[in-house]
């Protein structure tokens, strides 16, 4: 019994093709792969977004702000 | 592979492409280090994920769709003949996976892999490019999407037509572009400037009458060992442009040489003095344009090449030289000239650098390769000034500059191209910055606690 095409390495080894488990699958595999690569961005989009506004409502004030590029100035003490 | 003589060229073959990415991959490492050592500290984490992230993104989509449309492109479709058919690159191809041999793949099975890894490794180069102009205010999530698009679709639809044996450029204009002067860094130079126009400038960078400001790499010394790194994947992607042993004596005998993309013959050797005569040649003149400045004479050796690439398969190394010297003042002055004109913020000069040096090396080769076959099939245009113009425009505007500036302006409508503007003066590692300082301090009273109760 194997997941694979074949059970042992003899014989002519060109006939045994794919070499990996499951062969048959890949249509399957490669609309499940496709469906993630899609859903991460549409997560990374959410996550990215909500991290902006939780950004601007803490520390998006204009004190804040001016507070934030007196940090950058070098002249600031 | 039954025989010793053929397993060592299929072998050979396998073990030359899969060098050539891992020499590659160093070009990453560089882009990397550049743009973070371009960045203000602010916003350091959120360029180095940025360009971190085209890794994976360009990667799964170059095995869904991409290397399939390398294959299923040369005819545009339509052009010069429908799509082309090819079961070994699609993904749920057999051949998309570990494979002994034999069957319907014609050997493709044993060199796939690496072969598409070559490929890739262009692909993240086409959008790492794009990502250094428009640091320090995209949003990640519109820019992952145009990485997809120019690494994934746009680039590898202009290789199909400009960089393959039988792609419709090459066989109706006589397109000649060995190391990808236009099919890399033009087509990424023209997205850049598409993106970068809806994107607008970083907060500052212009005064109110329109003179622009300089923004200077927060660490000068990283930014120019990336562009070294990037000089040293360079060499990997010159020997990824060859085709490693192949028999060129078509018909009467039997010649096994390297050849370019088109399978038409050159010498690793040849490129070798080339690729080093054009790096020389941007160098030197980048030297006396910036008058010294480090980050453009580094910029200049990479835009020297670029510009002799579309014919250093063919050049003596004294013409790359002088065709890298001659390009860089017109890229040094282009840029600022845009800058100033046209408000165009790009960040690390990769318009000018790619996209200009890469439009102007296509442009050159076209007269200095005037009449030389563009491809092995005597029945295929000759290499010309017209065909090599047209060639440029395709690869800057139509498939560079176009789907660059649609695309940003879509996703610009709806809110995913430019992060707020408190988010921007704040810095976009905001969070992480003080996540860290809390954390900091955390520790601090802990360990005062210690010592209070001790």
């Amino acid at each position: 019994m194997s997941t694979g095409n074949f059970e042992n390495w003899a014989g002519n080894i060109s006939e045994i093709g794919a070499v990996y488990p499951f062969v048959g699958s890949e249509t399957f595999l490669a609309i499940a792969g496709v469906i993630f690569w899609l859903w991460w961005h549409v997560k990374q989009s959410k996550i990215e977004n909500e991290d902006h506004k939780k950004d601007v409502e803490k520390w998006g004030g204009k004190d804040t702000l001016l507070k934030s590029i007196d940090k950058e100035d070098p002249e600031f003490p | 592979m039954d025989n010793e003589l053929t397993a060592l060229g299929i072998i050979f073959t396998e073990f030359y492409y899969w060098l050539t990415v891992v020499i590659m991959f160093l070009i990453h490492v560089g882009f990397c280090m550049y743009e973070v050592g371009a960045s203000r500290h602010k916003n350091h984490m959120h360029t180095l994920m940025k360009n971190t992230m085209i890794i994976p993104l360009v990667t799964v989509t170059f095995f869904f769709f991409g290397w399939w449309i390398y294959f299923a492109f040369p005819n545009g479709p339509w052009i010069t003949g429908g799509l082309v058919e090819a079961s070994h690159a699609v993904v749920n191809s057999e051949a998309m996976g570990v494979h002994m041999g034999a069957g319907e793949f014609n050997g493709w099975e044993r060199i796939n892999g690496v072969f598409w890894a070559a490929f890739l490794l262009f692909s993240w180069t086409a959008a790492s490019i794009v990502s250094g102009s428009v640091i320090e205010r995209i949003k990640s999530s519109g820019f992952w999407i145009l990485a997809v698009l120019i690494g994934s679709v746009f680039w590898i639809i202009d290789a199909a037509w400009g960089w393959h044996a039988e792609g419709w450029m090459v066989q109706l204009l006589g397109y000649h572009d060995a190391y990808a002067s236009g099919v890399i860094h033009a087509i990424a130079g023209g997205f850049a400037l598409g993106v970068l126009i809806p994107l607008g400038a970083r907060i500052g960078k212009f005064s109110a009458d329109g003179t622009p400001r300089n923004i200077n790499p927060r660490n000068p010394w990283l930014v120019t060992i990336g562009l070294f790194l990037i000089y040293t994947g360079f060499w990997g992607f010159y020997v990824a442009c060859n085709i490693p042993m192949w028999d060129i004596q078509a018909g009467d005998g039997v010649f096994y040489s390297a050849t370019n993309i088109y399978l038409a013959p050159t010498t690793l050797s040849g490129i070798t003095f080339n690729f080093l005569m054009s790096l020389s040649g941007g160098l030197m003149a980048g030297y006396v344009v910036s008058k010294g400045d480090p980050f453009w004479t580094y910029s200049s050796g990479l835009a020297g090449i670029i510009a002799a690439s579309a014919g250093n398969d063919l050049y003596h190394p004294i013409q790359a030289m002088f065709i890298a010297a001659a390009t860089i003042p017109v890229i040094y002055k282009l840029h600022f000239w845009v800058e100033r004109r046209f408000k165009i913020d790009d960040a690390v000069g990769a318009v000018a650098v790619h996209g200009y040096a890469g439009f102007i090396g296509v442009v050159v080769a076209g007269f200095m390769l005037w009449g030389y076959p563009s491809s092995p099939n005597p029945e295929y245009a000759t290499v010309n000034p017209l065909g090599q113009f047209v060639g440029a425009l395709i690869m800057f505007g139509l498939l560079g500059f176009l789907p660059g500036f649609v695309f940003a302006s879509l996703l610009k409508k709806f809110d995913m191209l430019r992060v707020p503007p408190e988010v921007e003066i704040l810095g976009l590692d905001i969070s992480a910055r003080v996540s860290e300082i809390n954390d900091e301090q955390a520790i601090i009273d802990a360990e005062r606690e210690y010592l209070n109760s001790n």
